[in-house]
């Protein structure tokens, strides 16, 4: 019994968001089959995708956030000649409050009365991101195993965008993922990657709405050109990675292949507002070499016939393999296993679901010791489950995500978040999420049984040590708070 | 597309987390060095600035007096007038005008500039950028240490001034490595029961000792901070948030027991579009800059008069804008002094020129001075690093490039 619990820990912590509490029954099943409890997820590909009622689509947000903006320009235009202040000051306020405000520390409650001014009115890019960070949560919170929904992480991750670019990359931060990553978790590398890089937010993350071709009609006209912002990280950080053979030629002849690839804007001069479209007047003309190969002019198809290729590259295969058992398996993770993942990858064409199903079909990926610690998402999530607590409200979550530098959608580069022991393991996050584990465990520890939790979470796979600094804690709270920083809890 | 400049400025100073690793950090040696209070007198205090993201030395420290320089930097080139001119810092070179702090130190001879600078690596990658600027080796990936720290390791010891001891990401990798460390940020939640706190350590220690040192060290740098009154006002800006960093840790380094030698790092200055000229998404981070070593000269008080601040980033930026009034990766750039220890007053450069054919690979600001150079001067000059140690630990392979001479006095 005892090796398969250490088992279901690895199920549930390692290819999942945790144990659920309550009557799921997790840890049993997870202990039973641990495989079995892994892939189940992956045979329901559908499951992938988040489709909820109020989410809408990327050129739908686009419209209701440019004619916010539109306003807004208009209002600010209108109180400039009129010299007269009006509720637009308050309006464009509004404006430049992101979810930051809102998305500090869940702190009230901790403070006797502190006076509170009333928060201003939440914006339709703030109310959307909020949305759609609470159907992200709720979904991580009831998921089976959890195993989907790790992986929809890392790609997004992968291919990160930071709502913090401004008003658009925040309103479509949820749409990007739901529409870019999810349909291809469990499909082709190749098709997630034109679907990234054909993605509004993305072009417009990475600047590249603004690249002209320097000889194209549209460059000539406004005597503008290059910007080479999304070739140089497609490269370098979505497909070959760094030190993957390309030459600053390369990512210049890149940047002119994707010139023309960009999203059509509120008046809809391209196509509908919010769509990708292929701007052929922005099109620097002619054929360009990539890594010594010829691509013709052929438009749009120059580029997606560059993206194949690279998705097709031994360099990709390594870097991807690379990174993916990095972030499951160990910041130092066994070359063969590597070796195995990159091999997959290169004679499956990119079949993701082929990957996922090869790293947990390794031995490696359930010997290799639980060194990893969870990600601050990992752990406020894992937290919810085992409290069996659906979220209705995302701000708890994103303020803690904040304090633990760890801001929902919004990395601090386009590298997004680090993935590595020294990243999150360090001394000033471990005290925050102690401090973030006694504020919660003070708030509700009171009606819950940590004993319980214990089981649910660990069940045998705990350690005495654990067993007994929980049930010899000074109350309920604290033997709480010191479950969710247990190393059974934290590592995985 | 002003909204994006609002939204990101905000999003700064979310909390003291996002501070410490989206937008700023600090850390700092845990020893006092022995001669810090020999009887010379002598008290020097070190600060590395890292900006993360590349800074466009062209656009920082303009060469109005190249002619090609209007051309390339086009709609974001900065002019000696107008409503915001340019201060001249000589008859060739003038300061974007967002630092006026800056300035006054330079006119004060207290900072000084040295143009077409550059590390050893070539290629544009920000992250292996970032890690041969840092980990002082000429290539990326070689190792988890800094120069910084390196040469700290061959100082003597004195006294330990903080218990605590912090390496990870929130220590800049300038200052990782053997020898130890302290990291700060401003606090601003509720903390843990000291008991509930203690028994996690227990726990930690008999099953997980990597989160028992881990934890320990947290615990003990936030006391060694307390009292501060750090936490971000909502509605200040990033550029404010530089501030706040630098005047928490001037605060620190300014104490008796403090910390000499420190590394902060600030993110955000790749700006590939709309740079901005006079005014504009540099400008403001410009500002911010300064404002932060203004908060340095003040907090730091009397010793001031013995503090050099190293200002550099990873490499420059396109010496002509690109397609979007921004530039993107280039090699040359600036890296700026300042402190009371500093022979200020001047732009130390070997001007390569902007003439197409001077350019590097074209495109760039050729680099003429070796960043290494620069630093291993202030290292030589102001801490007594030997220049054996230079050459051979602290910057490995480095022989050939010796340390400028006279940047202090």
């Amino acid at each position: 019994m005892a090796r398969d619990s250490q088992a279901a820990l690895v199920a549930l912590n390692r290819f999942g968001l945790g144990a659920r509490g309550g009557a799921s029954g997790d840890f049993v099943n997870a202990a039973s089959d641990p495989r079995g409890f892994v892939k189940a997820e992956l045979s329901r590909p559908s499951g992938v995708l988040l489709e909820v009622p109020g989410l809408q689509s990327t050129p739908a947000l686009a419209q209701t956030v440019f004619q916010y903006q539109f306003e807004i320009v208009q209002a600010r235009n209108a109180a400039a000649k009129s010299a007269a202040p009006t509720d637009i000051a308050g309006k464009a306020a509004a404006m430049e409050t992101t979810d930051a405000n809102a998305a500090m520390p869940p702190a009230e409650g901790m403070q006797p009365n502190p006076p509170k001014p009333a928060p201003p009115p939440l914006n339709i890019i703030q109310k959307t991101y909020r949305a759609e960070a609470l159907a992200r949560l709720q979904r991580a919170t009831i998921a089976d195993c959890g195993f989907a929904e790790r992986l929809v992480v890392f790609w997004s991750n992968h291919f990160c965008i930071s709502a913090n670019k401004g008003g658009l990359a925040r309103m479509w931060a949820g749409s990007f993922e739901r529409e870019a990553i999810r349909p291809y978790v469990l499909g082709k590398f190749g098709d997630m990657l034109k679907a990234v890089e054909q993605h509004p937010a993305m072009l417009f993350f990475l600047d590249n709405q603004q690249s002209l071709g320097p000889e194209s009609r549209a460059g000539e006209n406004r005597k503008r050109g290059l910007n080479e912002n999304l070739a140089r990280e497609i490269m370098e950080l979505h497909t070959l990675g760094v030190g993957g053979g390309y030459s600053q030629d390369d990512v210049t002849s890149l940047a002119r292949i994707i010139t023309g690839w960009t999203y059509a804007g509120r008046q809809g001069q391209l196509g509908a507002p919010g769509t990708f479209v292929f701007n052929a007047n922005a099109h620097q003309p002619g054929a360009q070499r990539l890594l010594g190969k010829i691509y013709e002019n052929t438009g749009v198809a120059q580029g997606e016939a560059a993206l194949a290729d690279l998705a097709r590259h031994p360099s990709t295969a390594t870097f991807i393999a690379t990174k993916f058992a990095r972030h499951f398996v160990a910041d130092d993770p066994p070359p063969a296993l590597v070796a195995r993942l990159q091999d997959v990858f290169l004679e499956s064409d990119g079949d993701l679901k082929a990957l996922a199903l090869a790293l947990v079909d390794s031995s490696e990926a359930w010997q290799v010791p639980m060194t990893k610690l969870r990600s601050p998402y990992e752990f406020l999530v894992a937290t919810g489950r085992l409290l069996a607590r659906v979220p209705d409200d995302p701000q708890r979550y994103l303020g803690g995500l904040n304090v633990l530098g760890q801001p929902l959608w919004s990395p601090a580069g386009p590298n997004g978040f680090p993935d590595s022991n020294a990243a999150w393991a360090a001394p000033e996050g471990m005290k925050l999420r102690l401090d973030i584990s006694a504020q919660l465990a003070s708030r509700i520890g009171e009606n819950i049984d940590p004993r319980d939790l214990l089981e649910f979470a660990a069940s045998d796979a705990a350690s005495p040590e654990t067993r007994r600094t929980i049930e010899r804690a000074e109350s309920r709270q604290q033997a709480l708070a010191l479950l969710l920083m247990s190393p059974e809890f934290q590592r995985r | 597309m002003t909204m994006d400049c609002c939204e990101a400025r905000t999003s700064l100073i979310t909390t003291r987390r996002s501070l410490l690793l989206g937008g700023a950090s600090f850390a700092a040696w845990a020893y006092l060095p022995k001669f810090a209070r020999a009887a010379d007198g002598r008290d020097p205090r070190l600060i590395v600035v890292i900006l993360r993201g590349a800074l466009d030395g062209l656009a920082t420290v303009a060469p109005l007096g190249d002619p090609d320089y209007a051309g390339l930097h086009g709609s974001i080139a900065l002019t000696s007038d107008g409503p915001h001119a340019a201060s001249m810092l000589d008859s060739f070179f003038a300061l974007h005008p967002s630092m006026p702090e800056f300035a006054r130190m330079y006119r004060e001879n207290h900072a000084a500039v040295v143009h077409a600078v550059a590390s050893p690596y070539r290629d544009r990658s920000h992250f292996d950028g970032q890690d041969v600027l840092e980990s002082g080796y000429a290539g990326p990936g070689r190792v988890q240490s800094g120069w910084l720290n390196r040469a700290l390791e061959g100082l003597p010891r004195g006294e330990r001034v903080m218990s605590g001891l912090a390496i990870g990401p929130t220590t800049p990798l300038v200052l990782r490595g053997a020898a130890p460390t302290v990291a700060w940020a401003p606090v601003a939640l509720p903390q843990a029961a000291d008991d509930t706190a203690a028994r996690l350590v227990d726990l930690y220690k008999h099953r997980d000792p990597a989160l028992a040192a881990a934890l320990s060290q947290g615990l003990q740098l936030d006391k060694a901070a307390q009292g501060d009154d750090m936490k971000p006002k909502p509605g200040s800006n990033g550029a404010a948030a530089m501030r706040l960093v630098a005047r928490g840790a001037a605060k620190l380094m300014s104490a008796d027991d403090g910390p000499r030698i420190a590394a902060l790092a600030f993110d955000g200055w790749d700006t590939h579009a709309n740079e901005g000229g006079p005014v504009g998404r540099l400008a403001t981070l410009l500002s911010g800059l300064d404002g932060a070593l203004a908060e340095f000269e003040t907090g730091l008080g009397e010793r001031w008069r013995d503090t050099v601040i190293v200002v550099a980033t990873e490499f420059g930026r396109t010496a002509r804008i690109n397609g979007t009034d921004g530039t993107d990766h280039g090699t040359g750039t600036v890296a700026l002094l300042a402190g009371g220890a500093v022979k200020g007053g001047r732009v130390i450069a070997d001007w390569p020129g902007l003439k197409p054919a001077n350019l590097y690979e074209g495109r760039d600001l050729a680099p003429t001075t070796d960043l290494r150079a620069v630093i291993k001067g202030v290292l030589h000059d102001h801490l007594g690093v030997a220049e054996r140690a230079l050459a051979e630990t602290v910057f490995p392979d480095s022989a050939t490039v010796k340390p400028a001479r006279g940047l202090l006095g």
